[in-house]
Formats: structure tokens, C-alpha cells, sequence
């Protein structure tokens, strides 16, 4: 049976596992994330997931919450020229040289997976025109269920999806849902108004991620995404305690 | 056999260079309502290929041989060749989309074939502009002259045919068979191409067409566009 087609119930009466399946346990103690940044430079975490998800608003909220705490760059890839790029300009939540924007010629989700030179090319723009960040943020354009990072782009994703999209889609999975780093459900103030149960997106979330974390968010009520800044700062811990030449921190 | 298959990496719009952010001028041609069926995206490929297709490819042959031919003057041939393909490119937008689209090719050239030197291209700012990476990425891939060229004059067609797929809804079978009704034509000009490399650097072809220049100032301009170019 394919991961995405476990029914969600399976979660809540465990079948006895099934050993005449060949399948592999992740060995106790040892990282299951791929490794971390060479040292030396920022920790790129890519913010993907559905169009109108609030991935420009979180990225929004980031910049708020590592105001003066962080080196801290963003990248934006828009299905139409610069929209997104634009947005957080005005907000004023970042000093506009530290925002850059791909442009992705129909395939947003082709620019952050199978041919990322104009990304990495936006990233390393930054870092000359700014110098050394210590946190780069690559948001995707809105793009589908299906759509994720290339690793060889970023070091940690988190996928943003929203209640008002039904919460029927955690269980639909698809691998921004089943792999991302971190999953976020947001909006999550919409939930009376669409009829969204957010105890099944919860338990749906937790079949189909498994030891993944999910956070459930709404920037209403939580203008600086405390909980997913946490996550990104347990991440940069990481990633510093490995690199030590990152780790100097510094105001933004 | 082994040629033939790195031929084909080389030239498949997949190859991770960046192109599918792309038009190759046909979002402004379509806008401008010049483009909008077979027979238009039709005499519009034609004009690409006797214009940008032809300059492109003679530069990428010309990059190629001077890599290729075991020149003591490599760098400054291609220096040349760098300044000689800028005077060539009126529209200031078109050269630094070349450029831009050189540093993505020289990216991925730089990460799949690490051993091959890519030290001899000029240090423009912006990078070098992008027939003269091809040039030196398909000398690294080990293809002949004739191939760069032809890889050259495939791109120049295929990417706005991709676009015109795209914007315009058109029967992706249609535009293929129209593809295939060009590649003699493609075949010629990539010929034509390969020979004007043995000529000096100030020599090879300066074909232009200047309502495309036009039509890529204004549309560098535009405030909602699909393509970078």
C-alpha cells in the first residue's frame, strides 16, 4: 500500500506491524536529516506550498521575529514578475536590499526544484550586496500539492497549507505534506468560518508525516509565527553548534 | 554513440540552464498581437532562427573552436568574441538577459563538469554572455563544432515554441510538427554558423531584427509578465 493511501483511522487502531513487508527502521540515535550547510554560510530554508496558503505573509511574519536577532535575507519566486517581492517592500518588515526576486516563466514549481541557477544566483546576489547572512528565506510561488524544494537549493523546507483549503488536504498528502520539514496549517482563526475540523487535519497530518513536526498557526492572533521562528531557531542552533564559523550571529 | 547521447543531454530543454523562465521574445510578439496562432509563431520562429539563432550559434561555434583549437590567445580571442557579440546586441535588455543566462550555464557547466576550464571567459560584469559558455560547456561535453552550433540554433527555437505552448494554448502536437518542419532550416543555419567560426571575430554574421529589440525594451518594462524575457 502506498504511504498516501493509509486511511487516516489506521492511525488510530494501529494494524500489528507487518513484517513480511520488506521496509527499514530509521537507526535510533543517529540525524535522518541529510547533512547541514558547509560552513560559513546562511542556512537556506525554503517556504513552499498552495497558492494563497499565507507562505508571503509567514515569510512576513519571519522577518518581524528575527528583526534584529538575525543576518537575514529573503528570496521570492512569483508566477508573475515581482508581486511578492513588492508585498513585503511595502510592508517594511525587511530593508528592501536584503529581498530579491526570481522570475519563473510559468514553472514556479521548476525554478525551486529541477533548474534552481536563477536561485541560487538570487542568493549568492545577496550575500555580495549585503554580506554574510546567517538565515536565507526562498519562498516559491503558489504553486500545488506536489511542488518541494531541491535540496541541492535549500537545507530545510516547511510547507504552508491553510484551513479555508478544506481539511480534507493533509490527508490527500502529496510530498510538500509527507516530507516537508515542517508543517504548517495556517489561518488557523478561518476554522469556524469554512467548517474545518482542525483535530482531523491534526490527526491526518500525524498519519501521513509520521515523526514530522506540524504547527498549526494563525498570523492574526500571532503576528511573528512564534512557533515556527522556534523551529527555525532550533534548526540555526544546529546548524551553528555544526559550523561554528556560521554560528556569529549580529542584528539584521 | 557516446557523442550522440551527451548531444541530446546538451540540447534537452530540461538541461537545468535556466530557460524556462525564457520566452526568447515571444511574450512582448504576443502582446503586441503578432503572434497568435500557428502560422504567426510559424514566421516568428523563422525570423529567430535567421537572427538571434544564426548570431548565437555562429558565437557559440566561434567559443568552441577557440577553446578547441589549442590557441595560445584563448582569452583574449574570447574577449573579443565578448565584446564583438555585445556590439551585436542593440537592445540593452537583451544583453543582460544573454549574460544573465551565461552565468546560469556556466553554473551548471561548472557543477557537472568540474575538471573543464571555464578561467578563459572574460570577466564581464554580468558574465559572459551566454553563446560563448555554450561554446565552452559543449567543448567540455567533448561535442564537435557542428553539434555547438546546432545545440545553439535547437535553443533559439525550441524555448519560444515551448512559450508559445504556454501563452497560447496552442495543440502541443501542431507546434511539434511545425518544430520538425523548421529543423532543415535549423540544420542549414547551424551549418552556416559552424563555418563563420573559422572566420576572424569581427566577421561572423550581425543579423538583427529591430522591432524584437524593441519589444524586449518594452517588455522589461512591463509590471505583470510570465517571463523574464
Amino acid at each position: 500500500m502506498r504511504p498516501d493511501t493509509v486511511a487516516p483511522e489506521a492511525d488510530r487502531n494501529p494494524a500489528p506491524h507487518d513484517e513480511t513487508v520488506p521496509h527499514t527502521h530509521p537507526e535510533p540515535g543517529v540525524d535522518p536529516h541529510p547533512p547541514l550547510a558547509q560552513a560559513g554560510r546562511a542556512l537556506r530554508v525554503g517556504i513552499g506550498g498552495p497558492v494563497g496558503s499565507g507562505k508571503t505573509a509567514l515569510v512576513a511574519a519571519l522577518c518581524r521575529a528575527f528583526a534584529g536577532e538575525l543576518r537575514l535575507g529573503v528570496v521570492t519566486n512569483d508566477i508573475y514578475t515581482t508581486e511578492d517581492a513588492d508585498f513585503l517592500k511595502r510592508a517594511g518588515v525587511l530593508d528592501p536590499a536584503r529581498i530579491r526576486a526570481v522570475e519563473t516563466g510559468c514553472c514556479p514549481h521548476t525554478a525551486i526544484r529541477d533548474d534552481i541557477g536563477a536561485n541560487l544566483d538570487a542568493v549568492d546576489e545577496l550575500a555580495e550586496a549585503v554580506g554574510p547572512l546567517d538565515l536565507v528565506l526562498i519562498e516559491s510561488g503558489g504553486d500545488n500539492l506536489t511542488a518541494t524544494f531541491s535540496r541541492g537549493l535549500v537545507d530545510r523546507q516547511i510547507f504552508v497549507v491553510d484551513v479555508a483549503g478544506g481539511d480534507k488536504v493533509p490527508r490527500k498528502g502529496g510530498p510538500g505534506v509527507t516530507s516537508a520539514d515542517l508543517l504548517v496549517i495556517n489561518k488557523t482563526d478561518l476554522a469556524p468560518m469554512v467548517g474545518a475540523d482542525l483535530a482531523v487535519m491534526d490527526r491526518d497530518a500525524r498519519a501521513r508525516r509520521g515523526d514530522l513536526p506540524t504547527v498549526f498557526l494563525s498570523i492574526v492572533g500571532d503576528p511573528a509565527a512564534g512557533r515556527v521562528a522556534d523551529w527555525i531557531r532550533h534548526e540555526l542552533a544546529h546548524h551553528a553548534a555544526l559550523h561554528p564559523v556560521a554560528a556569529r550571529g549580529g542584528p539584521a | 554513440m557516446t557523442t550522440s547521447s551527451l548531444l541530446l543531454l546538451v540540447a534537452d530543454g530540461r538541461f537545468p540552464a535556466g530557460a524556462h523562465a525564457h520566452s526568447g521574445g515571444l511574450e512582448a510578439a504576443v502582446a503586441a498581437g503578432r503572434v497568435t496562432d500557428l502560422a504567426t509563431l510559424e514566421a516568428f520562429l523563422a525570423g529567430r532562427l535567421a537572427t538571434a539563432g544564426l548570431v548565437g550559434a555562429a558565437f557559440a561555434a566561434a567559443a568552441h573552436r577557440a577553446v578547441t583549437s589549442g590557441s595560445a590567445v584563448r582569452g583574449s580571442t574570447l574577449a573579443l568574441l565578448d565584446a564583438e557579440l555585445d556590439a551585436r546586441t542593440a537592445a540593452p535588455a537583451l544583453r543582460t538577459v544573454s549574460r544573465r543566462q551565461g552565468r546560469a550555464l556556466l553554473r551548471a557547466g561548472r557543477a557537472i563538469w568540474p575538471e573543464a576550464s571555464f578561467d578563459d571567459l572574460p570577466a564581464t560584469p554580468g558574465g559572459a554572455h551566454q553563446p560563448l559558455v555554450l561554446g565552452l560547456l559543449c567543448a567540455a561535453a567533448g561535442l564537435s563544432r557542428a553539434e555547438t552550433a546546432t545545440v545553439a540554433v535547437h535553443g533559439t527555437v525550441t524555448g519560444a515554441a515551448s512559450a508559445a505552448v504556454r501563452l497560447l494554448g496552442l495543440d502541443p502536437y501542431r507546434v511539434q510538427a511545425l518544430l520538425v518542419g523548421l529543423a532543415g532550416r535549423c540544420d542549414g543555419i547551424a551549418a552556416a554558423a559552424a563555418r563563420a567560426a573559422d572566420d576572424p571575430p569581427e566577421r561572423p554574421a550581425a543579423a538583427a531584427a529591430p522591432l524584437a529589440d524593441i519589444h524586449a525594451e518594452a517588455h522589461a518594462t512591463w509590471e505583470v509578465r510570465l517571463f523574464a524575457s
